[in-house]
C-alpha cells in the first residue's frame, strides 16, 4: 500500500485583519468577522509566491520523509496562481529542492483543487510503481478583487506531501473524486482577479461536490462519519466547512483541529491540505481522518487516510501549522497590504 | 626608471554641472592644465573614467577625448578602476613618463553623473554583481556595513561619523571648486535622512559632474614648464577580495593599507613623514577607515581623528583640505587626479585659505569599489 | 537580468551550493575553481546549512529603481556553520531589528523581476530566528 512518507506546510507571516480591510470600505467588521468566520489571513510578502510557498514546504517534507531528495520521481504542483502563464513553477521548486533532474513535473491548476489533485496523481504513480517517490504540493497566492467578499479570505500558503510505498507516516485508504461543469468562479488569461457566481458558489457548487465526494467516499471504505477522529473540508470561508461538516454528521472536535481557515484564511490549492497538515502535527497512530477538497468548476478530491506509529516521531522535523500560525506575525495595514499585493500602479 | 613631477594642472568646478557634456568637462579641465604648464603637445594621454557607457552611454573615450582637445593621433587610453579610475590613469601616466616612454603626458579624470542614468544601480556596478548587488546592495548599503563592523569591533559611534563631515565640509567651505560651500553641524549631520543606516545624507558624497587633468614630465625637465614642479615620489597599488563577505574583517581596508605600505616603501617615507593627505572619503566612515589604513592613526583610533582636530586644517596631519569628496563632490572617474590636484597645490602653497603651512610631502589615497582597488602616491615640494 | 547569467548561478542561489577546498579547508561560496587561501584547484562542491549568524549589516532606503517598492529593506552578511560568508537580504522582520550577532535561517525567496515582462529571479534571504 502506498501513502504520506512526509508532508511540509508554509503560510507567510505577514498577516492583515478583516477588521482592517473591513474598515478601508466603509463595512462593519463585526458582520464580516460573523459571517464569514474569518478572523485574519496570511499575506504573502513581495519576495513569496506559490514557488518560494512550495520550495518552502517542500523541504519540510523532505525533512520529515528522511529521504534522499533525488529519488523523488515525480513533482506536481498545484495552483490558481503559478508565477508565469508558461514556465512550469514546478521546474523551478524542484531545482530548489534538489529533487530533480530523473524526474517527471507538471503544474496543475483546478481553481482551489489543484493541489489534491496533485496529491491524487502523485499517490497514484508511486502505487502503480511507475516511480519509487512522488510529491504533490497545492500552494496559492490568491487573488481576490478589492472590495469583494474574497478580499477576506484569500491568502497565501501552501503544503508539501511526498507519497512512498515504505516507512509511511499515513497509510491511504481509498480516494474519490467528484467533478462537473458547473461554472461557479473563474478567471480568464489575462485577468488579475477570479470572478464568481455569488451565492452559485454555494449550493450547486461547494455543496454538491463537497457532500457528495465525501459521501462516495465512506460509501466506498464503509467508514461512517463517527469512525474518524479528523476532518478536513475545504476552506473558501470560515462558514462553507462547518455547515457541510454539520449536514454530513461530523462534530467539533473532528473538524476543529483542521480548520484553520479564521487565522490563515483561504489558501486556495493550499487550504485543504494545509488544514491536513495541521491534523498531522497532532495525530495519534492509528487515527482516521478524512480529507475533501473543493475547485470550482468544479470537482471535490476525497482521501480516507490513518496515521501510522511513525507520524509522531517525524513530525518535530519541520516546523508546524500552528507554529507558523500563532508564531511571529506581522500585521499590515491596508496600505502595506496593497503594496505587497502590488495594488498599487506604479511606471515601469 | 626617471623622476616624474606634475608641472601643471587644471579643473572644473564640481558639482551638477547642467550645462557641461562628458567631453566639455575633460576639455575645460584639460585646455586649463594644457595652459598652466605651457605644454604644447602631448606624448600619451591617460582618462581615467569610471562608467561613461553607463552614464551617458559613451564608452572608447580615449580617443574621444583627444580629439576633442585637438589632438587625434595621440596615443591615448581610458583607465577604469571604479571610483580609483582617476589613481589608476595617474600611475600609468607616472610610469608612462618614468619610463622613458614619453616626455610630457597628461592624466585626466572625468566622469558626467547627472545625465538621467538610476546613478544607484550605475555605481552598484563596481559591486559584486552576482553576489552582493543581485541581493539588493548599494554603494552606500556597502560602506554601511563596514560603518556597522567597524562601530561593532572599536565602538566607533555615529557622532564620530557625523564629525566627519562636519570637517569635510568646514574645509570645502573654502574651495571655490567644491559643490558644496557650507558648513554643518554635528546635529545637522545626524538628524539628516538616513541612506543606509547608519549612514545619513550628510555622511555620503554626493552625484557629481566634474574633471580633473594633470601634466607630467621628468622631474629634470620639469623646470621647462614651471618653477614649481612637484615630484611624485612613489606609488603603491593593491587589492584585496572584491565582495565584502569574502574580506577578512569588513571593518578593514586590506587594499588601502597595502598600497600604502607599497607607496611607503616605494619613498622610504613613513606616515609621520606626510604633512598632507587627501584620503577617499567617498563616505564618512571610508575616512575613518582609510586613516588607519594608510597608517594615520592606529587600528580603531580613526574614530576620534576628525573630532579631535588632529584631521583638521592646523591639525597634525591637515586631511581632505579640498573638502574631500564629501564637501568638494565626486564625479567619480576623475577623484584621483583632483585629489593630485589638491595636493600640487598644497605642496606649491597655492592652497589659499586652505593652505597647510610649509606643507613639503602629500599623499593622496583613492580606492575602487567597496575598498577592492586602492592606489596610494606620494607626492613632493622640489 | 538576462536569462542565461542567471540560470549560470541556479546551483548557488537555490541550493547553497558553495566549495570546500580539499587542501586548507577553506569554504567558499558561491562555489570558486581556485582556492582564495591557498590557491589549490582542489575545490570540492558543499551545500550550506539554511542557517547562520549576522556578521554585519544595513537598511537599504534609497534602493535602486527595480527596488522600490521593497524599500527600505535589511540586508547583511551572514556567516553559515561551515565558515562561509554570503550577502543577502533580511525579511520578515522590521529591518532595524537586524543587527549583527542576530541568528538567522535562509529561505526560497523572489530575489528581484526582470520588469514586468521578464524573468523572476530567485535565491534565498535570511530570516529572524525568533
Amino acid at each position: 500500500m502506498a501513502g504520506i512518507v512526509g508532508y511540509g506546510a508554509y503560510i507567510p507571516r505577514n498577516r492583515i485583519t478583516s477588521e482592517e480591510i473591513a474598515k478601508q470600505w466603509g463595512k462593519d467588521p463585526g458582520s464580516i468577522q460573523r459571517g464569514l468566520l474569518l478572523k485574519e489571513k496570511s499575506v504573502p510578502g513581495l519576495d513569496e509566491d506559490t514557488i518560494t510557498i512550495s520550495v518552502a514546504a517542500g523541504r519540510g517534507a523532505l525533512e520529515r520523509a528522511g529521504i534522499e531528495p533525488g529519488r523523488v520521481g515525480a513533482l506536481y504542483i498545484g495552483s490558481e496562481s503559478h508565477p508565469y502563464a508558461v514556465k512550469p513553477s514546478g521546474t523551478i521548486v524542484s531545482e530548489a529542492l534538489g529533487v530533480g533532474p530523473d524526474l517527471h513535473v507538471a503544474d496543475f491548476e483546478f481553481a482551489c483543487k489543484a493541489g489534491t489533485e496533485a496529491m491524487f496523481v502523485a499517490l497514484g504513480l508511486v502505487e502503480a510503481g511507475r516511480v519509487e517517490y512522488a510529491m504533490g504540493i497545492g500552494a496559492d497566492t490568491s487573488q481576490g478583487a478589492p472590495n469583494d467578499a474574497l478580499e477576506y479570505s484569500a491568502s497565501a500558503g501552501g503544503a508539501a506531501y511526498i507519497f512512498g510505498k515504505e516507512h509511511l507516516l499515513v497509510d491511504v485508504l481509498e480516494t474519490y473524486s467528484f467533478t462537473t461543469d458547473t461554472p461557479d468562479f473563474w478567471r480568464r488569461e489575462g485577468e488579475f482577479y477570479p470572478r464568481h457566481g455569488g451565492r452559485f458558489t454555494g449550493e450547486p457548487a461547494y455543496f454538491k461536490h463537497v457532500m457528495t465526494a465525501t459521501e462516495r467516499i465512506l460509501e466506498k471504505t464503509g467508514f461512517k462519519p463517527k469512525d474518524f477522529r479528523y476532518v478536513v473540508l475545504h476552506m473558501p470561508n470560515g462558514k462553507f466547512p462547518l455547515s457541510a461538516a454539520k449536514q454530513l454528521g461530523f462534530t467539533k472536535e473532528q473538524w476543529e483541529t483542521g480548520w484553520i481557515v479564521p487565522q490563515m484564511g483561504n489558501t486556495y490549492s493550499g487550504s485543504s491540505p494545509t488544514g491536513l497538515a495541521a491534523i498531522l502535527d497532532v495525530a495519534d497512530p492509528d487515527d482516521l481522518i478524512l480529507i475533501t477538497s473543493f475547485g470550482s468548476g468544479a470537482g471535490s478530491d476525497s482521501f480516507v487516510l490513518r496515521a501510522t506509529e511513525l507520524l509522531p516521531e517525524r513530525r518535530d522535523r519541520a516546523p508546524t501549522v500552528r507554529q507558523m500560525l500563532d508564531g511571529t506575525r506581522r500585521y499590515l495595514t491596508y496600505g502595506q497590504y496593497a503594496k505587497y499585493r502590488e495594488k498599487i500602479i506604479v511606471n515601469d | 626608471m626617471r623622476d616624474v613631477a606634475i608641472v601643471g594642472a587644471g579643473m572644473t568646478r564640481f558639482g551638477e554641472l547642467w550645462e557641461s557634456s562628458l567631453r566639455d568637462l575633460f576639455v575645460e579641465a584639460a585646455v586649463e592644465a594644457l595652459t598652466s604648464a605651457g605644454a604644447d603637445h602631448l606624448d600619451d594621454l591617460y582618462v581615467g573614467n569610471m562608467s561613461g557607457g553607463q552614464f551617458v552611454g559613451q564608452e572608447h573615450l580615449a580617443p574621444l577625448m583627444a580629439d576633442h582637445l585637438g589632438m587625434a593621433g595621440i596615443p591615448a587610453t581610458r583607465v577604469e578602476s571604479a571610483c580609483a579610475s582617476g589613481g589608476a590613469a595617474l600611475r600609468l601616466g607616472y610610469m608612462s613618463v618614468a619610463s622613458g616612454m614619453s616626455d610630457v603626458a597628461m592624466v585626466a579624470g572625468v566622469e558626467k553623473m547627472t545625465d538621467g542614468a538610476d546613478v544607484t544601480n550605475v555605481l552598484a556596478t563596481a559591486a559584486d554583481q552576482e553576489n552582493e548587488v543581485y541581493h539588493g546592495i548599494t554603494f552606500p548599503g556597502l560602506y554601511a556595513m563596514i560603518a556597522r563592523a567597524h562601530m561593532a569591533k572599536y565602538g566607533t559611534t555615529d557622532e564620530d561619523l557625523a564629525w566627519v563631515s562636519v570637517k569635510s565640509h568646514h574645509h570645502g567651505s573654502m574651495n571655490a571648486k567644491a559643490q558644496f560651500h557650507r558648513e554643518v553641524t554635528v546635529e545637522e549631520v545626524m538628524s539628516s535622512t538616513m541612506v543606509a543606516d547608519p549612514l545619513t545624507l550628510l555622511e555620503c558624497s554626493p552625484v557629481s559632474d566634474g574633471a580633473a587633468a594633470v601634466i607630467l614630465v621628468p622631474l629634470d625637465q620639469a623646470k621647462k614648464y614651471t618653477d614649481r614642479p612637484v615630484r611624485i615620489r612613489g606609488v603603491g597599488q593593491a587589492t584585496s577580495a572584491m565582495a565584502l563577505a569574502d574580506r577578512r574583517d569588513p571593518a578593514a581596508l586590506d587594499a588601502v593599507a597595502k598600497a600604502a605600505e607599497r607607496a611607503y616603501k616605494a619613498t622610504g617615507l613613513a606616515p609621520k613623514d606626510i604633512d598632507v593627505a587627501e584620503v577617499h572619503d567617498c563616505f564618512a566612515i571610508a575616512e575613518i577607515a582609510c586613516i588607519e589604513a594608510v597608517g594615520f592613526a592606529c587600528e580603531g583610533e580613526g574614530k576620534d581623528a576628525a573630532r579631535s582636530g588632529m584631521t583638521a586644517l592646523g591639525g597634525k596631519i591637515p586631511v581632505n583640505t579640498s573638502g574631500g569628496l564629501k564637501s568638494k563632490g565626486h564625479p567619480v572617474g576623475a577623484s584621483g587626479v583632483a585629489q593630485a590636484i589638491e595636493i600640487f597645490e598644497q605642496l606649491r602653497g597655492e592652497a589659499g585659505e586652505r593652505q597647510v603651512e610649509g606643507a613639503h610631502t602629500g599623499l593622496t589615497q583613492n580606492m575602487g569599489g567597496s575598498g577592492a582597488s586602492s592606489l596610494v602616491h606620494i607626492f613632493e615640494r622640489v | 537580468m538576462p536569462s542565461p547569467r542567471y540560470w549560470r548561478e541556479v546551483p548557488n542561489r537555490y541550493r547553497l551550493e558553495g566549495a570546500k577546498c580539499a587542501d586548507c579547508g577553506k569554504v567558499t561560496f558561491p562555489a570558486r575553481h581556485v582556492c582564495p587561501d591557498c590557491r589549490s584547484a582542489n575545490m570540492e562542491a558543499m551545500a550550506l546549512s539554511r542557517s547562520g549568524k549576522v556578521v554585519t549589516s544595513t537598511v537599504v532606503r534609497t534602493p535602486p529603481d527595480d527596488l522600490l517598492m521593497e524599500s527600505p529593506y535589511a540586508v547583511a552578511v551572514v556567516e553559515t556553520p561551515e565558515g562561509a560568508r554570503l550577502m543577502v537580504q533580511v525579511a520578515d522582520c522590521d529591518p532595524e531589528e537586524v543587527l549583527p550577532g542576530m541568528e538567522v535561517s535562509l529561505e526560497f525567496r523572489l530575489i528581484r523581476k526582470e520588469g514586468h515582462g521578464g524573468i523572476r529571479c530567485y535565491g534565498h534571504k535570511a530570516v529572524p530566528v525568533v
